[in-house]
């Protein structure tokens, strides 16, 4: 299943570092930020496509999807010819992924966070473990330098987590990683940013973009992590995200300017970079940031 | 026999809730003495995840024989039908008024879970 290569834990000096690109809120051009961010930084990269329950980048980077893998969780399976129906088991779990009804004994996997506590207290030894898909990871070569790594939720399954963790795992942690992050502040969010060395925030110099843009801000300070904004579809005049981030001393690591021809090849699959000169010379200026702030 | 009511409030003239795995309140009317009383479920009120399944087993535990609400998740549903209790449903009425009509059998019994809100 795992290769034993990312299973180990390399010393500090040889891990490459990881940024994470993400956003307050959906559409505000992040997908197409970690994509042409990870075409331009000119060593090997991975780009791991964390937003499970969306996964987009792959429509960005033509490859094939080699290696399919499962994500699986552990949750209990009770054998009904064991169980006396006394119900510890479900009173146990906190989240109410057990019910214990006459002569049924009933298991939610979804629900379930794979404690264990239950199998562990049932008294008759009528509860085990056994694997519950909730997703898959994809790996696909886009080139010689660049991988894409995809984890992608399966519909119904509510818990992006363990999807989310196992994607990243999946990575070589010798070399330079980008996270595409899901839109938004929730608990994915939070598992993806975990152990990131650096932030690239995503917005919108709108109003809108600006309430969404400190709703993320306050997310990462929260987890002690290093950030910039990249002020997308910017907007001459529109200088409301600008201020804040100068009174909050946040750097503005790149400005996109609004432009049709940049919205138009976005929305054909085109990647930016290659066709238009002047953003690959500011995706390039980014790069050079990004590994400024690593030291 | 026993069935439970769905409710906002704490007697027979409150409103019925037709959340059923939100519901604040659970009332318990018995049909033989015609007594009833409140069963308190805001614990599963604010739950996340999982308050179908725990409302549902509250139910169960309290061993009635009908539920009156107005539409129940699919866990929820899962949970009842295993225990075999039947699920009514209706809107906008008091306690009082939903007993009276599924003792005049005005009721349909719910035989599908409301489908899940995607989120
Ligand atoms: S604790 Fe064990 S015996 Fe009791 S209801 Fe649960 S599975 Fe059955
Ligand atoms: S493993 Fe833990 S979370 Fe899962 S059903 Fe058992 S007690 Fe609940």
């Amino acid at each position: 299943m795992e290769t034993k290569d990312s299973k180990k834990v390399w010393p500090e000096e040889v891990r490459g570092p990881i940024w994470a690109v993400a956003s307050g809120k959906g559409g505000t051009g992040k997908t197409t930020v970690a994509v042409n961010l990870a075409w331009v930084v000119g060593e090997k990269v991975q780009l791991v496509d964390c937003d499970v329950e969306e996964p987009d980048a792959h429509l960005f980077l033509a490859g094939d999807a080699s290696a399919l893998r499962e994500v699986t969780t552990q949750v209990p399976w009770i054998d009904q010819s064991k169980c006396d129906f006394c119900g510890l088991c479900a009173q146990f779990c906190q989240f109410n992924a057990l019910a214990v009804v006459s002569r049924v004994s009933l298991v939610f996997p979804e629900l379930c966070h794979g404690c264990r506590g239950c199998s562990m207290l049932c008294p008759h030894q009528a509860i085990s473990m056994v694997s519950h898909r909730v997703g898959q990871m994809e790996i696909r070569e886009i080139g010689p330098r660049l991988t894409l790594l995809t984890g992608t939720l399966d519909v119904g399954s509510p818990q992006a987590g363990p999807v989310i963790s196992a994607v990243k795992e999946l990575r070589d942690p010798r070399i330079l990683t980008i996270l595409d992050a899901p839109p938004g502040t929730s608990c994915s969010v939070e598992s993806t940013l975990r152990g990131v060395n650096r932030v690239v925030l995503v917005t919108e110099p709108t109003p809108f973009g600006l309430h969404d843009l400190k709703l993320i801000v306050e997310l990462v300070r929260l987890l002690r992590l290093s950030f910039g904004v990249v002020i997308n579809r910017m907007v001459p005049g529109q200088d409301l995200v600008r201020r804040y981030c100068e009174e909050e001393d946040i750097p503005v690591w790149l400005e996109i300017p609004e432009d049709r021809r940049y919205a138009e090849a976005g929305a054909r699959g085109r990647i930016l970079v290659d066709e238009f000169p002047e953003l690959r010379a500011a995706f390039v200026r980014l790069v050079d940031q990004l590994k400024e702030a690593d030291g | 026999m026993k069935i439970l009511v769905t409710t906002e409030g704490e007697n027979l003239q409150a409103q019925l809730d037709v959340r059923f795995g939100r519901a604040k309140n659970f009332l318990v009317y018995s049909t033989d003495t015609m007594k009833w009383n409140i069963v308190d479920n805001q614990d599963n009120q604010d739950a996340g995840h999982g308050a179908g399944v725990s409302s549902a087993q509250k139910v169960v535990d309290l061993g009635v024989t009908a539920v009156v609400s107005g539409h129940f998740g699919p866990k929820a549903y899962e949970v009842l039908s295993a225990a075999k209790i039947m699920m009514f449903s209706t809107s906008d009425c008091t306690v009082e008024e939903a007993i009276d009509r599924h003792r005049n059998g005005k009721l349909p019994l719910v035989t599908t879970p409301k489908e899940p809100q995607s989120h």
